[in-house]
């Protein structure tokens, strides 16, 4: 069957550049809004939207029943998920499922074996892909067991789900109890399950994905790989492609441990498959896998001139891919920074509001994806992205000139935004040359506390 | 007094075959404003009982169609689902216009994935206009009814 319209499960400029795509494609879309998004650009970009309920996103964004219903109701064939909200949960899959709609993602089963962290870390090392040395937890006292096998500093991670959250840095072995009640009462909250196992800490490692294409039938293409070392409490604020200073066979190992894992579980649609790379041997160790589009990868379009989303579409329509692997050329060098409403003198505290004046950026290999323009709101309740801006550029040189002079141009009233750090990051000659690892960013702002009079760790 | 949808029909007539461009009425609890529109046409009266007014537009911008009469109260769907005036197929609507509703009325039943959930009023008052057809897709906060308020 031929998907005709879309139902969009989503909101923020991952709707707005969805929407795009579908208008590209001649397919309608159907934008589920919560009440405080009526007004909102991609409402207004959309040829019709439906409201889903109240502002709050457990009763919206995270309210699987209305959103099925919703397409049902408006006769869409198909939902796109986004990223974050239900993307990663497989109620909404398996709803689709059962009433026949198109879920633009992949099978529920496969969003369920990438999500525990166990079973994802049991399916790499099955597919012969490296993960750092490990262990599940049962008793405290197996628990202490092992983490003397795996050696300090390990970390504490929950198995119900990744971005940081149940996450706990054991540097002293007599700390393991105290970080594991912590971690599993985290991770409890965050993702309703405590479970909680042990991993080997990679001090200097860079943060390292693959982005992947399966097919549903076990074929599968890479697109490349990001650097995404520029994070602040595994909160990604910069992404680029390629990776600074990784070694051609570096790259391609990565790149074929993507596609093992890929392959592995005949995964459908658009995945990443994220993995540390230790700074100082280059050997590579599985995280996880995110089982949807990521907000990064527009960088990965800018090099392969690739269009993601129409991707995922053609394959939810069993169309396949649209190109093959040898056939994607990887043509210099993109940047992304995500310009967030939120507040750097103030520990990056979230900073809504209305955005009175927006002005962006524009020029030879500058691209924007925002929902943000003069006069939206930026609602208390949701994430604080207002938009992407991506630099392209021959190399590297070029693209981080050109992303400098973009953000320079950049001018948000009315909130706050994370624009001085990103001028500060830019700037910064380690940064320009390239040597990146997760713990650059505490050590830049370390440098700088001006920008961050009151921090805390994760 | 009491108007009628006949008196105010009757009236709209009147005034069409006047020279008046502007006509107010002001009964006890009740006030009628008419005005003729640029084109010579009688613009739409702020009186609901019209039988040409307020029919429920293909998509209805739910916060917008907020009634200006003082004396209607809304009754929205507090969720998205599909309508229901009845309970099952064939059998009688919970309500129609006319009836008396208390705050624990049940005026319609909205479902969603196979699950019924059945609206009370949460007003007191009669039932003015059902705006939504049976079986259509209504959003969260759309209006369902209007309950005209108790004199």
């Amino acid at each position: 069957m031929s998907i005709r319209r879309i139902l969009i499960a989503n909101r923020g400029e991952i709707a707005a550049r969805i929407i795009r795509t579908c208008r590209e494609l001649h397919i309608e879309t159907v934008l589920a809004v919560s009440e405080a998004d009526r007004s909102s650009v991609p409402a207004a970009l959309a040829d019709r939207i439906v409201c889903i309920g109240p502002a709050r996103a457990s009763e919206s964004y995270l309210n699987a029943a209305a959103i099925v219903q919703a397409a049902l109701g408006t006769r869409a064939d198909a939902i796109h998920p986004g990223y974050g909200f239900l993307s990663e949960r497989p109620v909404l899959a398996q709803m689709c499922e059962a009433h026949d709609i198109v879920f633009i993602g992949p099978t529920a089963a496969q969003i369920e074996a990438v999500g525990d962290k166990v079973r994802a870390r049991d399916e790499a090392q099955q597919a012969g892909v490296p993960v750092a040395p490990g262990a599940t937890v049962g008793s405290l006292k197996e628990a202490m067991v092992a983490a003397r096998e795996i050696g300090a500093p390990l970390l504490v991670k929950a198995v119900g789900g990744g971005g940081g959250r149940g996450m706990k840095r054991v540097d002293r072995l007599e700390d393991l109890p105290a970080a594991l009640q912590l971690a599993a009462a985290e991770a409890q909250a965050a993702f309703g399950d405590a479970r909680v196992f042990l991993e080997r800490l990679i001090p200097r490692a860079r943060h390292v994905e693959v982005q992947v294409l399966g097919d549903g039938r076990g074929g599968a293409l890479h697109l490349g790989e990001r650097d995404c070392s520029i994070q602040r409490r595994y909160q990604k604020m910069l992404e680029e492609s390629p990776a600074p200073g990784l070694s051609d066979d570096s790259r391609q190992a990565l790149c074929d441990a993507a596609l093992r894992f890929t392959r592995r579980l005949s995964y459908r649609g658009a995945g990443t498959v994220e993995f540390l790379v230790d700074r100082q041997d280059g050997a590579f160790y599985f995280l996880e896998m995110n089982a949807r589009i990521q907000v990064e990868h527009p960088v990965t379009e800018a090099v392969t001139g690739m269009d993601i989303v129409a991707e995922q579409i053609a394959i939810a329509n069993g169309a396949g891919f649209s190109i093959a692997q040898s056939e994607i050329r990887f043509q210099g060098c993109a940047i992304e920074c995500r310009i967030n409403a939120e507040d750097p003198l103030n520990n990056f505290a979230p900073s809504p509001g209305v955005a009175r004046e927006a002005i962006w950026p524009s020029g030879e290999g500058i691209r924007v994806d925002t929902h943000i323009a003069s006069g939206s709101s930026v609602p208390p309740f949701y994430d604080s992205l207002l938009g992407k801006i991506i630099a392209h550029g021959a190399d590297r040189e070029s693209a981080l000139r050109r992303l400098r002079t973009a953000v320079d141009a950049v001018r948000i009233v009315g909130v706050q935004t994370n624009l001085s750090f990103h001028k500060l990051l830019l700037a910064d000659p380690a940064f320009q040359a390239g040597s990146l690892d997760t713990g650059y960013v505490e050590r830049l702002l370390e440098r700088n506390p001006k920008l961050a009079e009151v921090r805390e760790y994760g | 007094m009491n108007l009628t949808a006949a008196d105010i029909a009757e009236i709209l007539r009147l005034v069409e075959g006047s020279t008046f461009d502007e006509l107010s009425l002001e009964f006890e609890g009740l006030k009628l404003n008419f005005k003729r529109g640029a084109d010579g046409a009688i613009a739409r009266p702020a009186a609901p009982a019209s039988p040409t007014a307020m029919l429920a537009p293909v998509e209805p911008p739910p916060v917008a169609a907020a009634a200006a009469d003082p004396n209607l109260l809304d009754v929205r769907s507090p969720m998205l689902g599909t309508f229901y005036r009845a309970p099952k197929p064939g059998a009688p609507p919970y309500v129609a216009v006319g009836a008396a509703v208390e705050a624990e009325t049940i005026v319609c039943i909205i479902e969603v994935m196979k699950l019924m959930n059945t609206v009370r009023a949460e007003v007191r008052g009669t039932v003015a206009e059902i705006l939504v057809a049976d079986g259509a897709l209504v959003e969260y906060g759309e209006i369902l009814l209007r309950v005209r308020k108790p004199d």
